[in-house]
């Protein structure tokens, strides 16, 4: 489904991202793990098209097409979704006009028919019960006046309507406490299927102990340092990031 | 800008203001220029009595002893009153009877523009009623439902007609909101005013829909001068909203209404705008000059007048619809949202002037500014010794979109009575790129982003505005965005 080779990422003339390959198939969960300042959030931002981040090297390809020419909204079209580790505010737009235009985006970029505000108020309210959300949190502005909890929750909710094809989960388990990271954790499960990837980026191992992960990688200094399988999750928890980045250690 | 990008600019562009058609009918005009026989002409052609001629001729005589205002933050060539027409109508001979009088060009005009001037059968509950006043140019080619209103006895009709009809009325409270020496553009209005909308609603009517006046500028160099006057009588209520589009033309268009509204005791007058007026192109070419004075008098006790407007056209933009809290308890609110993209200007706020007892006054303002356009709010509140217990709030945002534009805010607060209680915020934040590529993430188009973002900070006042036209208002401010990103 995504197929990253040599990936090189210049941000304001500084190198970040020095060579990355990563292949995602169809139904498997991936976990990215560093440091701060590994250029965690820098890949996930690539993918979804950010200005600012300027490839100077590499190809990305999703579902065999070339996912760095389409413009941010096309990739959502095409079934990227981020979940952004600070969701940002839109004052005075309701959670439920903004899931409604942005469904109703998606549906139109494949030639589907919009749904109308009783269909989307009624499939919202499905995935809203799922997650634990009442009825006045999608009356609320999208994100305003949310706790840290309450705004992962949305992305998730999000994430839910839009049914994407790669899930890209930026620090999710930030800034939350362990019950709800529960409930993201349980949101995020429920979307797992054959069709549908996720890439987790992570500080932290606690996150994995809730979503478990096909293959774990370790990102430092722009470069993926290490690739396993779930156990590599646990020994970087016992032994920390040092190992994998020699400089930074040093 | 590569050339594909360049070229969906220039699509977006030439979309953008559908209304700038011109309907081919032939009109008669004044001849040129501004003199006491242009004003004889008016009056003539509308038949007038000799008083509102003789009221007329004042206005037009002060006139000439005064000059344009120049405190707005506003910047124009001179306008050369002489080189405009000050009377334009469809040259169909007498004024049409009914529908199917009216000129088939003129029918075909206002369904381009979505205005029905046909009385449809509509399915109860489906679409609230509107009854229209349409005008064109200087005069009024159709109101919609008079019948049907008589009934309430509710008047409302062009004010040319209430001239004749209803003298007593005109006569009483025209120029009483806004006196012919108010201000330059009022007093040229006075002087030369052509038409417009008259509402009267009698006594403890609740009018049962939504009147509105559509004005459309058809004719080349030709000015707009329309009066519009309402009257609300006691422990009466009537909801209005005013429209307006114009032609694209390359040379500017001078518009310069009064309207006046006076609300009785215990009555209550809603007033909403969608002004659309031509706003010129990208580069500042053509456009209307809107120079308009909207004045509410709360004559009475508990009386309650509110503003809404929706200011996304005109080249310029100057208006302060205000309100006199003269009647005990009596409330006054603005509510407006006041977009400029490109090269336009927006002059435009409120005043409220306290002078009864525990009067109230609301403000809102949201002004967007985009491209190189430069948008000031400029309000004044006033409390007078007289008014013990009044309490004023205003809340006055500014978005700014991209780095070439202006946003002002000029609030004045003038208070004699020490028991009064004033209070004012205002913010100014620019759009930001976060919230963009988050919508974007979503799914949004850029364009599409912008115009949610921008409805979302305008929502407080497009909630005031009746449910049928807040989604028009709510694609209107979309619409008059378009280009201003990337």
């Amino acid at each position: 489904m995504l197929e990253i080779k040599n990936l090189h990422v210049v941000v304001d003339g500084k190198e970040i991202l020095k060579g990355i390959d990563l292949t995602i198939k169809a139904g498997e969960v991936h976990a990215i793990m560093g440091p701060n300042g590994s250029g965690k959030s820098t890949l996930s931002y690539v993918l979804a098209g950010r200005e600012g981040y300027d490839v100077t090297q590499g190809t990305v390809k999703f579902k065999g097409k070339d996912l760095l020419a389409l413009k941010p909204e096309e990739r959502a079209a095409q079934g990227i979704f981020l979940a952004f580790q600070y969701p940002v505010e839109i004052p005075g737009v309701s959670n439920i006009n903004f899931l409604k235009s942005a469904l109703n985006a998606i549906r139109k970029a494949h030639g589907e028919s919009e749904l109308d505000a009783m269909q989307m108020l009624k499939l919202l309210r499905e995935k809203a019960k799922a997650l634990g959300m009442t009825e006045e949190m999608l009356k609320r502005a999208v994100n305003v006046g949310f706790s840290g909890g309450e705004k992962k929750r949305n992305e998730v909710l999000q994430m839910a309507v839009l049914e994407p094809a790669l899930c890209i989960l930026d620090e999710t388990d930030s800034g939350l406490d362990i019950d709800a990271l529960k409930i993201v954790a349980e949101g995020v499960n429920a979307l797992r299927s054959k069709d549908r990837a996720m890439l987790i980026i992570t500080h932290y191992q606690r996150l994995l102990d809730y979503i478990k992960p096909d293959a774990v990688h370790v990102l430092a200094q722009g470069k993926i340092q290490a690739s396993g399988g779930a156990a590599l999750a646990e020994e970087l928890e016992a032994k920390g990031y040092a190992g994998f980045a020699p400089h930074e250690a040093a | 800008m590569n050339t594909v990008t360049k070229k969906r600019a220039q699509d977006m562009a030439a979309q953008k203001y559908k209304y700038g058609f011109v309907t081919a009918i032939e009109s008669e005009t004044a001849p040129k220029g501004l003199s006491k026989d242009t004003v004889r002409f008016i009056s003539a052609k509308k038949n007038e009595p000799a008083w509102l001629l003789e009221w007329r001729l004042k206005a037009y005589r002060h006139w000439l002893t005064i000059t344009e205002p120049d405190w707005a933050n506003i910047h124009h060539p001179p306008i050369d009153y002489q080189d405009a027409y000050y009377y334009a109508a469809p040259k169909s001979g007498k004024k049409p009877q009914s529908l199917e009088e009216i000129d088939p060009e003129l029918l075909k005009t206002y369904e381009k523009l979505g205005i029905p001037l046909k009385e449809q059968a509509i399915l109860a509950g489906v679409t609230p009623k509107v009854a229209v006043d349409a005008v064109f140019d200087s005069v009024s080619v159709a109101t919609t439902y008079k019948k049907e209103l008589e009934k309430h006895g509710i008047i409302f009709c062009p004010i040319s007609e209430a001239v004749q009809k209803h003298p007593e009325l005109v006569q009483k409270y025209l120029g009483s909101v806004v006196p012919i020496t108010d201000n330059f553009f009022a007093s040229l209005n006075s002087a030369v005013f052509t038409d417009g909308s008259f509402v009267y609603v009698p006594k403890g009517v609740r009018c049962p829909m939504e009147l509105s006046t559509y004005f459309r500028i058809n004719a080349e160099n030709t000015g707009q001068f329309e009066r519009t006057l309402i009257i609300a009588d006691t422990g009466s209520y009537v909801s209005y909203l005013e429209g307006c589009t114009a032609p694209k033309r390359d040379e500017n268009q001078l518009h310069a209404a009064v309207v006046e509204l006076i609300a009785l005791d215990d009555a209550q007058i809603k007033y909403a705008t969608v002004q659309n007026w031509y706003p010129g192109d990208e580069n500042g070419k053509g456009g209307i000059y809107n120079f308009v004075t909207k004045r509410g008098a709360c004559r009475g006790k508990n009386s309650k007048i509110s503003w809404t407007q929706v200011e996304t056209g005109s080249a310029i933009t100057w208006k302060y619809p205000s309100c006199v809290l003269q009647g005990d308890n009596s409330t006054g609110e603005f509510y407006s949202v006041a977009i400029t993209n490109h090269h336009q200007q927006a002059d435009t706020g409120t005043k409220m002037i306290h002078i009864g007892k525990n009067t109230k006054s609301t403000i809102i303002s949201k002004g967007i500014s985009a491209g190189s356009a430069q948008n000031t709010y400029r309000g004044l509140v006033k409390i007078l010794r007289t008014a013990k217990g009044a309490r004023n709030k205003t809340q006055c945002d500014s978005l700014l979109i991209g780095d070439q534009c202006g946003a002002h805010t000029v609030p004045y607060i003038e208070s004699r009575q020490p028991s009064a209680r004033v209070e004012h915020e205002a913010t100014t934040s620019k759009i930001s790129e976060d919230q963009l590529f988050y919508c974007r993430q979503r799914g949004l188009g850029d364009e599409e982003a912008m115009a949610l973002i921008v409805n979302g900070f305008c929502k407080e006042v497009l909630a005031e505005l009746p449910m049928e036209f807040a989604v028009e208002a709510q694609k209107l401010v979309g619409i008059s965005l378009e280009g201003s990103v990337g």
